[in-house]
Parts: structure tokens; C-alpha cells; sequence
């Protein structure tokens, strides 16, 4: 699945140095590993360099055109070569080896840091991002950054050896033939960057194309029945075909230019070729012959070397190029991997509270008091949008042990309320006050260890059934899960399973129906033993007849804790010990089942509407 | 295959460069015969001073190495062109199949499987035929070239030369199947690491409210490090490939100067010397035929994933048309009456949706349609489009059997709307206006104002202009229940069909939308599937369906003096019935 964000793609942005810093800081912390592939790299260059000075020195030691030839020293000439050779094949091992690991270092911290990141940032964060471009930041953004940073470092220092050490070969033998041939190195590195630049330019675009591809063939394949009934097929098709043709004519235009690049490439590095050719060539006759030209005395051996060096210069040349055109292209995935990790929680807890009672990933429960349940809004204000308050001046108390009802419309503030007592948000003014006391006084997770949260959609983590029940213990006995399953009648349905308790539930629960994922999500909650329950519209997606099971099950666990209740169905809430009915984020009527019924109001009306609403649904079943 | 013959060229032209190096660092420069066919070097001679000029040859190396340059730039621009030509065929293909199969094809498939399928397996394809389809062909023509012209020099030599070739190749075969493994174990690790990733995400809200980012993170942890470490493990195998391949390569050359020496030396003075050019010639060669042959082994583990991709997307290619089952006549009439004849139907021969249903609905009138789910409602109308075939008896429209109706005639006449219509992620003016492209600004707004639509699309910052879906504006169950009515109407199609379609919408709103109908609707005729009894009351037949047989037939007040599930609904809703009491 692709998960890359195309929206920022037509952005083109300066080299940002100090975004690059950071970056790059990812790759050096391990200096070892660092200074490991600047010697690898460093050999192997030299001896890539040293290959041409081999060939000159057999030509002139052995060949010798301008004497008689000879072949004293041959073989322990080719021994060293082969020496050589044998030290460059290792160190070009180490040099992959250790750049591979430079890339999975660099991912994992950055991984590591961004998901700790994730952790910790609050649920005001979670409303804004979708999970889908999260997922982008951490899996692709990373993984093309530690890519593109490990290799171009590793290259870079290749390019960076192997160029100073021709340059310095070529000096040496003769430097003014040198001079002659790098004259075509600017315009090379010229043209390369250019032309690097703009191949990037048209990939993006096609990418751009690809993914109108991706969404054309998703909705065509979900919306394929009703082109069916609208006779749209040929329309659709001839749309499509639309899409596929920009995408053919962006695909072929990047690859166009990108093939052009190759031979403008060679073609300027052969004129440095040539002309060692022409001015080399006239120097070795010059000095076979007794003479000099300009170039002074020049073997044919030195010759050599130049046309090797000369033909090999443009390598490096295009991949520093490459390169830079590649940092530019991965900018953007590095600012969106940076500002995930930049990014700073609304919901935080005090130093003072960190010191005492431990940070989410450290807890100190050896300070923790034990929660008792006792829940009160003192003037509490909240909105999510300040132009929209929900709650204003709303208080509550609800007493430890005690079952409250939520009951009201989408959108009243019964959803509101239970992120502010799970302190999912904190209030915008006037506090929550947790066993009397200000919950921010306190860290986030003394409060959240003894929350037990069931979900309307029950939420699983692929593993098994045992380890979905154990999430919020992992340390519970077998015996103590299985006694949680039993007693919301879920043990029925998972020894029927082919594994039992070891049945992989695959990934979020998809082997399982709504309802047996429910049952589990009861069961796991029942496990963790919380001394405040928030059921959210929990026994919606559980048939009647398990909704009974389960309710008497519920009723038994809620006796001695505090427990607040979202429901739709009100046959669900008929127990509690107040029903509190929710409209604009004012409590407007509370009382219990009876009390609420005989006056008559939204309640009334509510619990007659959906007594008819549950009688359609049984005659139509 | 056209590139070929710019393959071969190409290569052709690279070799020439380097023969011209040798030529100017014999004849040139040392006054040795060159190799060179006996022609091509006496007519060389014959140019004097002309031919023994080291310009000369610098003009001649550029020239070959642009050929080069030129002929590889011409290969990659027709090949770009041919595989993204495949390319684009291949998706046009595989979207019209994707709309020419049938409609219960769809309900079988996966979307996200075909998505897959339909994008990345064939860039899978598009990726080897252009990159690694024309690298064999390349390889082969390099070889194949750089070993007759050694041979032509020196047999022995060539021999040398070439030595290594086996080793490299056979060598890159097994290498590239071994590594196969690993890079499958870093696939799964990194899908294991995504899943984690995306299972937090999703389940924000439980792991805050268990207090379990501690073992999350742990978790993640774990995975990223299992990650790691199967990556390190592969580029660690492919460090050692590449090293000792590298090395393999290298002594290959080494072995070629040495010998290229050896011979040098012992054949100067005798009637064919092998020359200091010969020599350069040699390392050249297998200098450049070394490095792609390491690579050979790749190009067959991509072959093979590309054959994996295109077994796949033939999968989806095989599937069966949607055919017409008879005379798939255009010139019929549909306005008129519709007869349901002893219709059975199943989606497989075992259970029956529909058993014998016989009705007849004439030229103007409105059919409601109750039933329990799964009663078969939604299978009923769907046969009227054909969009399953009835399995046994007749459907006639003003006569004529539907199946020997053109079937794109018979769905432009009948406009359906279903209970989550899909809406097409574009602006709502498209959507309703998808049925009729041509129809006016004033015959769009008619329309949705009858579907009561008008005014909420108003108040929407950019009209109807606002783009529906994905990436613009959400909207609500009923709204989009709404923009598809409208389309619908914009069909204006003889016979309509309301498949539930008005569930989330409120009841006055309902009232509106079936009055504005009926004002307009004039002789077609009119299905509604609902369970609202003051939806269905005012039509002139209700059909009430049980377990896919019709249980009962009659009006309003026909049907409230029967006993059976109209009236048991009817109660409910507090509707008067005669001796029902009141819930």
C-alpha cells in the first residue's frame, strides 16, 4: 500500500542547512560507525585511483615502447595487484556492510524518537492527523531519509577520495596534461546538476499522475456497481483514459530527459579523453622521439593512465550531482519527519508531577496513591474550537462507586465530558478534581492505570485472544484471564475457536465479528480490575441476547466502582444510579430510570422513541 | 524488437572508441600495424599524414563515444515510450474490465486487493520490461560482440580474457536466489513494523486509557530492532557479493594485463605482434563486460516477480463480460406496464432469494415494497436492471422480455438509487449532472430542489461546486442519499427505483421528495423500498416480502385489514388500524 502524502509535492524549496544539520546528526552520532566507512571509503578509493598507476607502471616497466621489453618482476607485479584487489573486495564489503548499517541506525532512531513522540501527544493532535499520514511519516519518510543520508554519505566520500586522488595522480605525472583534461570538469558538474534537477522536477510530476491512478482505480473498483446501474462505463472509461495519457506523456517526458542525461554525460567526459589523446599523444612520440613538446617528458605509460582517469572522472562528477538533487528531493520528508517530532503535547504533565509520580514511559508507582473514584467538574469550560464552546461553567460531581448515565444527542457533550475525566483533553477553564484533588496535579498515567475504557468499535491488537485480554495486565495468570473471559460469557466462543486462547486474532481483529471483538474488549477491561469504567456506547454492536449476558456481568464488576456510562440504547442504562441527560452541554434533566420517566421530559420521549425503534427491528428481523 | 538494433549499434560504436585508443597508441604513436581489418588500416595509410594525426583520432573517440550516446539515448527514449504505451494499455485495459464484469463480480472482490493489483503489479511489469527486459538483450550483445572481436585478435587471449565469466555468472544465478529468502524476511519484518505502527494509531485511545504506551513502545521496539537487524543481515550479504565480485572482476583484469604483457612480449618482432594497443583493447573489454554480467542474476529474480504480477493481473483479465442473454434489442418502448411472471431467483442453485413472484405494475402507478432483511427487496429491483439474471420465469417491460433488452437501454431507463449511494469524488454539480452531461444550470437545480437538496448545498461555501468525498467536504448519510436522488432524477427515466434510499432522511423531507415526484413522474412508474408505513401508504400496490416468496399485495387500507407484518409495522408507528391497538 502506498502511503505517500503526494499533497506537498509541487513544492520546490531552497536547501534548508540547519534542517540538514539535524539530519545529519542522526547519521554521526555513531561516530565509530562513521570513522569505520570514511576509512573504508578511503581505501577503497585510493585503490581505485591506484589502478591506472598500475597500468602505467606495467607499461612502462614491462611494455616498454620506446625499448626492449621485458618481463622481470611480471609476477610479483601481479602479485600485488592482485593484493590490491583482494584489499579493496574486503573493504568494499565493510563499506556496504557498515552504510547498511549507518541506514538502519539512522531509521530506527529517527522511528524510535517519532513513535515515543506519538506516545506522548495528546488526542487534540490525533483530531487534527489522520492515521494515514502518521503512518506515511514513520514508514516511507523514514525509510527514503536514512536511505538517501547513508548512501550519499557514503558515496559523497567516495566521489569526494577518488576525485582528489586522480587529481593528484594526474599532477604528479604531469600537470599541465592534467590541467588540459579537467577543463571539462565545471562545465560537467554544470550541466549534471542541472539536468539532475530537472529529472526530479518530472518524476515528481508523474508520481503526481500516479497516485490520480491509484484514486481513479479505487473509485472506479468501489463505485463499479453504480456505474453499472448508471451506464457510465464508457464515460468512466474514456475519463480514465484521460488520466493514463497525461500519465504516459509526464512518464515518457522524465525518461526523455533522463536518457539525455547519460549521453551528455559521456560525450563531455570524452572530450577529456580526447584530449589526453591529442596532446598526450603528441608528448610520448615527443619524448620517444628525443623531443618535448610543451608537456615536457611523457611516457607511454602516463598516457595511459590519462585516458583511464580521463574516462572515469565523470562518475563521480554525476553522482555528487545526483546527490544534491537528491537531498533537495527528500526535503520535504524531512521537515514532515522533524515537525512529528517537534511537535509538543497540549496535554502535559507539570515537572513537579513527573517527579513524583514518573513519566508515562517511567513511571514511579511506588508514589502512587491508590484512586478511590471520586470525580468532580468544578467550573469547567471546554471547547475544541474556541469559536464553538461545548461546556461552559459545567459542574459534576460524581461520588466513588457511583454509575452515571450519559444520555443525549450526537454532538450534546456526553463524548466531551469523558475526555475530560479520562483527561484524553484537559479543561479550558476551572479544573477536574480526581479523589479531591487536581488531576494535573498528578501524571496522566496514575490516572489512565486505573481507567478502564471500552469503545463503541472495540479496538484489537493482532496476537492472540489471551494477549488482547492481558493488554492492560500483561502479568495476569491464565487462570485470571480466563476467569475475565468467563465472566462476560466469552469463554463460550473462544474454546469453540480451533486454538482456543491462542487463536491469532489477525490484524485489528479482523477474524473475529464486531461482537466477539466486543466481548474481548469486556473481557480485557474486566482483567485490568479499574477503579473508574467509561463504557462509550460499549454494547452496540453486541446482539440482544449477549447484551443481557453481558449486562448482568457488567452490573456485578460496576458494584463498588465509578463508572460512567454513553448510551444509545437506554435499556442499557436502566440500572444506573443517575441518568444525566446531556443538550448543548448542559445537564438538563438527572434522576434515575423511574424518576426520569414519570417527568415526562427529553427522557420520556427518548426511551418511547427507541422502545418503537426496537419493536420495528424485532418484527423486521 | 527495434532497440536491439540500437543495442547492438550502441555497443558497436563504444567498442570503436576504444580501437581508436589502440589505433592512435600503435599506428599513431608507435608505428606499429594497428588491429585493423588490412582495408580499413591500408586506406588509413594511404591518407599520409592525414591519417596519423592525433587529432584525427580525438575527433574519431568523440565521435564514437556521442554514437554511443546517441544510440543508447534513442534505445531508452523508444523503450520509455513502448513499456509506458504497455503500461497505459494495461491499466485502460484492466479499468473497462473492471467495469465490463459483471455486478456480482464485485461483491466478491476485495478493493484493496485489486487496487493493489491495478497499480503496483503493473508498475512490477512496466519496471522490467523497461529497465531489465532490454539488459539481457545488452548483456548478451556486449559478450557476444567484445568475444568475436577478442577472438579475431587473439584466440588465446580472448580465452584469458573471458576466464572469470562462468564463475561471475553461475555465481550471481545462485547468489541472487539464495538472497531471495532474506529480502522476503525484510519485507515481513517491515510489514510486521507497519502493522505495529498503524495498530497504535488506530487504537490511540485504548492504549492511553490502559496506561500502555510503556508496552507499546517496547513492542515497537522489538520490531524495529527485528527490522534492523534482517536488513543488516541482507546488505551484509550483499556487501560480500558485491566485495568478492568486485575482486573476482579485478583479478580478471589483472589477469588480462599480465598475460596482454606476456604475449606483448613474445610476439614482438614475429609476423602478427600483439601490440601495446592490443593490450588496451583487452582491459577495456572485459573491463566493461565484468560489471553487467554480475548483474544477470538480478534481472532473473525481477523476471521472476514480474511474472508473479502479470499472473495476477491475468487473473482479473479472465474474467467473464457481462453478456447479453438474448436478442439485446435498442428500438423497444419501456414506457409501460412491468410483469414479474413466476420469478425465481438465487445466487447460487441451492437457496432461493426470490421464489415465484408474479405482479404487475401498470404505466403510472407507485409500488411500495416491505419486507424483513434479508426478505429479498434489494434483489427484486436489481433484477429489473439485469443486474443479476433471474434464474427462472419472466420479466416483461411494455411487453417485451428484459432479457432481450439491450442492456445499457434498459439501465438508462430505469434510474436507481440505493440505500448508501455512491457518490463519485467530484463536485456535486458533476455528480448530478453525471446522468445527463448536456442538461442545463436551471434543469440541474430543478432537480435538486425536488430532491430537497438545493438548499443545503447552498449554504456550502462553494455551492455545487464543492467536491464531494476523499479529499473535499464530507457528506452527511442523508445529504448524499439526497445529491443521489437528484441524479437520479436528472435521468428521467420511465421507471425509478428507491432502494431504502430515504432511510436517513427525515420524514417531512421524505413527504417533500415523494410529492415532488409524483408531480413529475407523471405515467412512469415508481419502486419504493421502505420501512416507513407513511412512505408506503400512498402507493397503489404494496408488495410484502417473506423469505423471497410475495406474502402479500394490496393497497394501504387492503392491507391494514390483514393480518401479517404491514399491520404489525403500521402498529408500531401508531398508525390507526381497525381492531390493532395502539403501542
Amino acid at each position: 500500500m502506498s502511503y505517500d502524502n503526494e499533497q506537498e509535492i509541487d513544492r520546490e524549496e531552497k536547501m534548508d542547512a540547519k534542517l540538514w544539520k539535524r539530519i545529519f546528526h542522526y547519521a554521526l552520532r555513531n561516530r565509530a560507525l562513521f570513522v569505520r566507512i570514511l576509512i573504508s571509503m578511503l581505501i577503497v578509493a585510493i585503490i581505485d585511483a591506484l589502478y591506472p598507476i598500475l597500468t602505467r607502471f606495467a607499461i612502462d616497466r614491462f611494455v616498454r615502447p620506446d625499448a626492449a621489453p621485458s618481463t622481470d618482476g611480471l609476477w610479483p607485479f601481479f602479485a600485488v595487484y592482485a593484493a590490491l584487489v583482494i584489499v579493496q573486495g574486503f573493504f568494499t564489503t565493510r563499506f556496504i556492510s557498515r552504510s547498511g548499517e549507518m541506514e538502519m541506525a539512522i531509521s530506527y532512531a529517527i522511528r524510535q524518537e517519532a513513535y515515543l513522540k506519538l506516545q506522548t501527544l495528546s488526542f487534540s493532535y490525533y483530531d487534527k492527523t489522520s492515521a494515514g499520514y502518521l503512518m506515511a511519516r514513520m514508514v516511507s519518510d523514514v525509510a527514503r531519509l536514512s536511505d538517501m543520508i547513508a548512501w550519499s554519505i557514503t558515496d559523497f566520500l567516495w566521489c569526494f577520495f577518488y576525485m582528489i586522488f586522480c587529481f593528484g595522480a594526474m599532477f604528479w605525472f604531469n600537470w599541465k596534461l592534467a590541467l588540459i583534461v579537467m577543463a571539462v570538469i565545471p562545465p560537467l558538474a554544470l550541466v549534471s546538476l542541472y539536468i539532475q534537477r530537472r529529472i526530479l522536477r518530472y518524476q515528481r510530476i508523474a508520481r503526481k499522475h500516479n497516485s490520480r491512478i491509484t484514486s481513479a482505480f479505487n473509485e472506479g473498483i468501489m463505485g463499479a456497481m453504480t456505474t453499472k446501474t448508471l451506464v457510465r462505463e464508457e464515460e468512466n472509461a474514456k475519463e480514465f483514459d484521460a488520466i493514463t495519457t497525461d500519465m504516459r506523456k509526464a512518464s515518457v517526458k522524465a525518461s526523455v530527459l533522463s536518457a539525455t542525461f547519460f549521453p551528455l554525460v559521456i560525450s563531455l567526459g570524452a572530450v577529456g579523453t580526447a584530449l589526453a589523446l591529442i596532446f598526450g599523444g603528441a608528448g610520448v612520440e615527443a619524448t620517444i622521439g628525443g623531443k618535448e613538446t610543451f608537456l615536457g617528458v611523457i611516457t607511454a605509460g602516463t598516457l595511459v593512465s590519462f585516458i583511464n582517469y580521463a574516462s572515469s572522472l565523470f562518475d563521480p562528477i554525476q553522482q555528487l550531482a545526483g546527490i544534491f538533487a537528491d537531498m533537495q528531493s527528500a526535503q520535504a520528508s524531512a521537515e514532515r519527519v522533524l515537525s512529528l517530532i517537534d511537535t509538543e503535547s497540549e496535554v502535559r504533565d507539570t515537572p513537579e508531577a513527573e517527579e513524583k509520580y514518573g513519566t508515562s514511559m517511567d513511571p514511579k508507582r511506588e508514589n502512587w496513591e491508590a484512586i478511590e473514584g471520586d470525580i468532580l467538574f468544578d467550573h469547567v469550560d471546554f471547547y475544541y474550537k474556541e469559536s464553538e464552546p461545548l461546556l461552559s461553567d459545567f459542574n459534576l460531581h460524581i461520588r466513588a462507586g457511583e454509575t452515571i448515565a450519559l444520555v443525549g444527542e450526537t454532538g450534546a457533550g456526553k463524548s466531551t465530558i469523558v475526555n475530560l475525566i479520562c483527561r484524553f483533553y484537559e479543561p479550558k477553564k476551572g479544573r477536574i478534581l480526581i479523589d479531591g484533588k487536581d488531576y494535573r496535579e498528578r501524571s496522566q498515567l496514575w490516572l489512565q492505570s486505573s481507567l478502564g475504557y471500552v469503545l463503541q468499535s472495540p479496538h484489537l491488537f493482532s496476537g492472540t485472544i489471551r494477549d488482547n485480554i492481558r493488554f492492560g495486565r500483561p502479568d495476569a495468570d491464565e487462570e485470571s484471564v480466563r476467569r475475565a473471559a468467563a465472566m462476560v460469557h466469552a469463554d463460550e466462543f473462544i474454546e469453540r475457536q480451533p486454538n482456543g486462547y491462542d487463536t491469532e486474532v489477525g490484524e485489528g481483529g479482523v477474524r473475529l465479528s464486531t461482537g466477539q471483538k466486543q466481548l474481548i474488549s469486556f473481557a480485557r477491561v474486566i482483567l485490568a480490575n479499574p477503579q473508574i469504567f467509561v463504557l462509550d456506547e460499549a454494547t452496540s454492536s453486541i446482539d440482544t441476547e449477549t447484551e443481557q449476558l453481558i449486562q448482568s456481568a457488567i452490573n456485578e464488576v460496576l458494584k463498588g466502582r465509578t463508572s460512567i456510562v454513553v448510551a444509545h440504547r437506554l435499556s442499557t442504562i436502566r440500572n444506573a444510579d443517575r441518568i444525566l441527560v446531556i443538550r448543548n452541554g448542559a445537564i438538563v434533566e438527572q434522576g434515575n430510570h423511574e424518576t426520569l420517566l414519570k417527568f415526562g421530559g427529553y427522557y420520556h420521549d427518548l426511551y418511547m422513541h427507541q422502545y418503537k425503534e426496537d419493536a420495528m427491528r424485532e418484527a423486521l428481523k | 524488437m527495434l532497440s536491439s538494433i540500437e543495442v547492438i549499434l550502441g555497443i558497436v560504436a563504444l567498442y570503436c572508441s576504444s580501437i581508436v585508443t589502440s589505433y592512435t597508441l600503435d599506428w599513431v604513436l608507435l608505428g606499429q600495424d594497428p588491429s585493423l581489418p588490412a582495408w580499413l588500416f591500408d586506406w588509413l595509410k594511404s591518407l599520409g599524414p592525414i591519417g596519423r594525426n592525433y587529432w584525427l583520432c580525438g575527433a574519431f573517440f568523440l565521435l564514437f563515444t556521442v554514437l554511443n550516446g546517441l544510440f543508447t539515448l534513442v534505445r531508452r527514449i523508444h523503450i520509455a515510450k513502448g513499456s509506458e504505451r504497455m503500461a497505459k494499455n494495461m491499466r485502460d485495459m484492466l479499468y473497462r474490465k473492471l467495469n465490463a464484469v459483471p455486478y456480482d463480480y464485485h461483491k466478491h472482490v476485495s478493493t484493496g486487493d485489486l487496487v493493489q493489483r491495478c497499480t503496483s503489479d503493473v508498475d512490477t511489469v512496466r519496471k522490467f520490461v523497461t529497465n531489465q527486459l532490454i539488459e539481457i538483450v545488452r548483456i548478451a550483445v556486449m559478450f557476444v560482440v567484445a568475444a568475436v572481436l577478442m577472438f579475431l585478435i587473439r584466440w588465446e587471449m580472448a580465452l584469458i580474457s573471458m576466464a572469470v565469466m562462468p564463475i561471475l555468472t553461475v555465481s550471481s544465478f545462485l547468489y541472487f536466489r539464495y538472497v531471495q529468502k532474506y529480502f522476503t524476511e525484510v519485507d515481513e519484518a517491515e510489514g510486521a513494523l507497519s502493522t505495529a505502527v498503524q495498530e497504535n494509531l488506530t487504537g490511540v485511545r485504548v492504549v492511553r486509557a490502559f496506561g500502555q504506551q510503556r508496552a507499546e513502545y517496547d513492542k515497537f521496539t522489538a520490531l524495529n530492532r527485528d527490522f534492523c537487524k534482517k536488513n543488516v543481515k541482507l546488505v551484509h550479504l550483499l556487501g560480500f557479493y558485491w566485495g568478492s565480485s568486485d575482486a573476482v572482476g579485478y583479478v580478471q583484469i589483472a589477469l588480462s594485463l599480465v598475460f596482454g604483457i606476456l604475449f606483448y612480449v613474445n610476439t614482438r618482432g614475429s609476423a602478427n605482434p600483439f601490440t601495446l594497443g592490443d593490450i588496451y583493447l583487452f582491459l577495456s573489454l572485459t573491463s566493461r563486460l565484468t560489471w553487467p554480467v554480475r548483474q544477470l542474476g538480478r534481472v532473473l529474480a525481477d523476471m521472476g516477480k514480474a511474472t508473479v504480477s502479470l499472473d495476477r493481473l491475468n487473473e482479473i483479465m479472465n474474467a467473464d463480460d457481462e453478456t447479453e442473454p438474448g436478442a439485446a434489442r435498442t428500438d423497444c418502448d419501456l414506457n409501460g406496464d412491468i410483469a414479474f411472471s413466476h420469478v425465481t431467483f438465487g445466487y447460487d442453485t441451492k437457496n432461493d432469494v426470490l421464489d415465484d413472484i408474479s405482479f404487475t405494475a401498470k404505466s403510472g402507478q407507485t409500488i411500495g415494497i416491505l419486507g424483513s432483511t434479508g426478505s429479498g427487496k434489494s434483489s427484486l429491483v436489481q433484477l429489473l436492471q439485469r443486474l443479476y439474471p433471474a434464474t427462472g420465469g419472466e420479466i416483461t417491460i411494455n411487453g417485451t422480455p428484459i432479457n432481450d433488452i439491450n442492456h445499457a437501454l434498459l439501465r438508462k431507463n430505469i434510474a436507481i438509487v440505493l440505500q448508501e449511494p455512491f457518490l463519485y469524488s467530484r463536485s456535486i454539480r458533476e455528480n448530478i449532472m453525471l446522468t445527463a452531461p448536456e442538461a442545463s444550470e436551471a434543469e440541474m437545480i430543478e432537480a435538486a430542489r425536488e430532491a430537497a437538496v438545493h438548499d443545503v448545498i447552498e449554504k456550502f461555501a462553494d455551492g455545487y461546486d464543492t467536491v464531494v468525498g476523499e479529499r473535499g467536504v464530507t457528506l452527511s448519510g442523508g445529504q448524499q442519499q439526497r445529491v443521489a436522488i437528484a441524479r437520479a432524477l436528472m435521468q428521467k427515466a420511465p421507471i425509478m427505483i428507491f432502494d431504502d434510499s430515504m432511510s436517513a432522511v427525515d420524514t417531512e423531507t421524505d413527504a417533500k421528495i415523494r410529492e415532488a415526484l409524483r408531480r413529475h413522474h407523471g405515467n412512469g412508474i415508481l419502486f419504493i423500498i421502505s420501512h416507513r408505513i407513511t412512505t408506503l401508504c400512498e402507493a397503489d400496490q404494496i408488495l410484502v416480502l417473506d423469505h423471497g416468496r410475495l406474502v402479500q399485495n394490496g393497497t394501504h387500507e387492503k392491507l391494514l385489514k390483514e393480518e401479517g407484518l404491514y399491520r404489525r409495522i403500521a402498529e408500531i408507528q401508531d398508525f390507526p388500524t381497525e381492531g390493532g391497538e395502539q403501542a
